[in-house]
């Protein structure tokens, strides 16, 4: 994975709450068997429509999405994230994410920032007052900055760690295989298998 | 201090306890799988050099992409056919079991890792798929993973996760029982109202009381399984004399004395009387009618007698700014009664209500009745076991008898993947679990409902529950 420890791009706010993973690429999009590709199904309804953010032309190239609360519920998606790194997204800020949603971004290096709601709302009109201002994001120091303005957000220690550090997660994992080992060894010999096939 | 159902679980699985830095490493012992979620996950492994772990905790089957009419022929849309094809190469690759299209135990993931037996109260259970939270109404810790989780559940059958919280949701009734005609869906659509789509966030909710535990299992995973559209990690039930019930005698489910020491385990599996919840929500079941949503999320839901709400009357502004969008896609009027809204298409399946008893709930009401003209109801079982015992019954005979079309098994029209979905402006009845714009076709619009109204629903052509037939 990538390293991440800070990133500046143009800012682009989505004022919607409850931006779910369907929102963020639809099924249709999802029946590729490769990991790239994408940037074409991301926001895929909304961008068909002309006044769309993402098609203004001062948010060209953006890669900060500054979104509303509950970004990326529902569906459990990878795709989703991959949509918005395929396309140019580096960070997403929000005051709320949905779990599953938070731990892919962790996975694949794009930056889930989460802050108060009266943050995003000042970055909101900032953004829409002065289109094409860049977003300072620091994974460092925990902060967003945006002309003036200045503030704070939250991540995980864990996931920010693997993040700067570019860490491989499997890797990780695989550094304890010996206590996976005993584990296996302590698991009761009743529980199900799925092999042999026993069927009715 | 006692200790939740969830933290029983969770505490029996951790290979290797956090340290304030690393979170704890959790052995899962079921690992589910489907087509659109893998294929990254097993290149992965490919391009790592890495094997399967425990391809004997792993299954697969086909569901997302598969058509649910003339399935003897290959797949039309080729992207779909390669995303299929994909998958059966990767399980041959990898020793993996898999369930293609046609075979007797094909479905829906969530309806046939219960089916089978595997679905055990006490295991974790994962699968790339956020509906895994289903298999938590057998007191399992079940719950959905990204591609990368998948393949690391692949690769070393554990994922590294912090524990979660933990939220009471207490379901009681006086009588025990629930109130006619109200279902299941109905209670979790009221949860879902009342504590919205991230009340649940980082919390696994255990749903307990006298409503929850007089459920049959198929009952209990419609409400496990839209745990996720209140934004919470899983949903779980106690296991008790129901969930043996249903397990004694399924394929993988312990046999003699395997039986005897799983059951004796089980029984612990449940919140000791001093445990503490982080958070607590209490539904009265004796209060629940019909529950059906108007909006574009699922936390946007109202009982069937209420009216189409007026965002004006709402006072947070982000909720107001909600509700106006979701009206306009809805092209629906503040103040309309929702039993005036007219469907075009009734969809009956889904991991959520896909299973036999849903079946047998719709064709009680369709029976002797038909269809409004005009209007299309798609009938697909959640697999082809439920199919089975539908036609054994004779339900299918309900079914096209009434005028509804008779599938075969698969996700269908929950989610725009496959041939089944709505076309732009259209509207249904669905008894799936997401009302997302488009999410059941493009320009499609979505109403949530139970089996009951499903079927109602299609026979007078606007939201109905039975009680409106006469």
């Amino acid at each position: 994975m990538e390293t991440f420890t800070r990133h500046t791009g143009t800012g682009v706010p989505l004022r919607r709450s409850n931006v779910d993973t369907d929102q963020i690429i639809p099924a249709v999009y999802l029946k590729r068997v490769t990991r790239t590709g994408f940037e074409d199904g991301l926001f895929a309804a909304w961008r068909a429509q002309d006044d769309f953010v993402l098609n203004l032309p001062a948010f060209a190239g953006g890669s900060v999405l500054v979104a509303g609360p509950d970004f990326g519920t529902g569906s459990s998606r990878e795709h989703a994230v991959w949509a918005l790194s395929d396309y140019g997204f580096r960070v997403v800020i929000s005051s709320r994410f949905a779990d599953i949603f938070r731990g892919n971004a962790g996975k694949q290096g794009l930056l889930a920032a989460q802050c108060e709601q009266p943050d995003v709302e000042l970055l909101w009109k900032l953004l829409e007052n002065e289109p094409g201002t860049e977003v300072t994001v620091d994974l460092a120091a925990k902060t967003v900055q945006a002309k003036d303005l200045t503030f704070t957000f939250v991540i995980d220690d864990y996931t920010r760690w693997r993040l700067l550090e570019g860490l491989d997660d499997i890797g990780l994992s695989l550094r304890h295989a010996e206590a996976i080992d005993e584990f296996e060894a302590r698991r009761p010999g009743r529980l199900p298998t799925t092999t042999p096939v026993r069927s009715a | 201090m006692g200790r939740t159902l969830a933290e029983k679980v969770w505490a029996s699985h951790v290979v290797r306890a956090g340290d304030g830095h690393e979170p704890d490493l959790l052995y899962i012992d079921l690992h589910l799988v489907h087509e659109v979620t893998s294929p990254q996950a097993f290149e992965g492994l490919r391009l790592a050099g890495r094997p399967v772990r425990r391809p004997d905790l792993t299954i697969a089957t086909e569901d997302h992409n598969v058509p649910t009419e003339d399935i003897h022929l290959p797949i039309a849309d080729e992207v779909s056919r390669t995303q299929v094809d994909t998958l059966r190469r990767n399980c041959a690759e990898f020793g993996v079991r898999l369930h293609p299209m046609g075979d007797v135990e094909q479905g829906i993931v969530h309806v046939v890792g219960p089916q089978l037996g595997l679905t055990q109260p006490g295991l974790t259970v994962v699968c790339g798929d956020s509906h895994t939270s289903t298999h938590g109404a057998f007191g399992a810790l079940a719950f959905g993973i990204g591609t990368s989780e998948v393949e690391h559940v692949l690769a070393t059958q554990t994922l590294p996760l912090r524990p979660p919280q933990t939220m009471a949701v207490t379901v009681d009734s006086v009588t025990g029982e629930l109130p006619a005609e109200v279902t299941s869906k109905d209670i979790i659509l009221a949860v879902i109202a009342k504590i919205g789509t991230g009340g649940g966030q980082g919390y696994v909710l255990e749903y307990r009381g006298s409503a929850i535990e007089s459920l049959s299992m198929e009952s209990r995973m419609t409400i496990c399984n839209m745990s996720i559209e209140a934004g919470a990690r899983a949903g779980m039930i106690a296991p008790d004399d129901t969930t043996l019930e249903y397990l004694r005698g399924r394929p993988h489910a312990p046999q003699g004395a395997d039986w005897d020491a799983a059951v004796e385990n089980w029984r612990s599996l449940r919140t000791d009387d001093d445990a503490m919840f982080d958070a607590e929500v209490h539904i009265d079941a004796d209060e629940l009618t019909p529950y059906v949503t108007w909006g574009t999320n699922p936390g946007q839901g109202l009982p069937l007698s209420e009216r189409v709400p007026d965002p004006a009357q709402l006072t947070d502004e982000g909720e107001r700014t909600a509700a106006e969008k979701a009206l306009a896609y809805m092209d629906l009027q503040a103040g309309t009664p929702l039993r005036d809204i007219a469907v075009d298409t009734v969809f009956l399946g889904s991991c959520t209500n896909g299973r036999i008893e849903d079946l047998r709930a719709a064709a009680e009401v369709l029976r002797g009745r038909t269809i409004r003209k005009g209007l299309r109801m798609l009938v697909v079982p959640g697999s082809m076991r439920v199919r089975a015992q539908a036609e054994s019954e004779g339900l299918h005979e309900v079914f096209t008898a009434a005028g509804a079309q008779w599938r075969q098994a698969g996700c269908s029209m929950c989610l725009g993947m496959n041939p089944d979905q709505l076309a732009p402006g259209e509207r249904a009845a669905s008894t799936s679990n997401r009302n997302f714009e488009g999410r059941q076709g493009k320009g499609g619009r979505t109403h949530l409902v139970s089996p009951l109204v499903a079927a109602a629903t299609a026979v007078r052509g606007t939201l109905s529950a039975p009680v409106d037939l006469g």
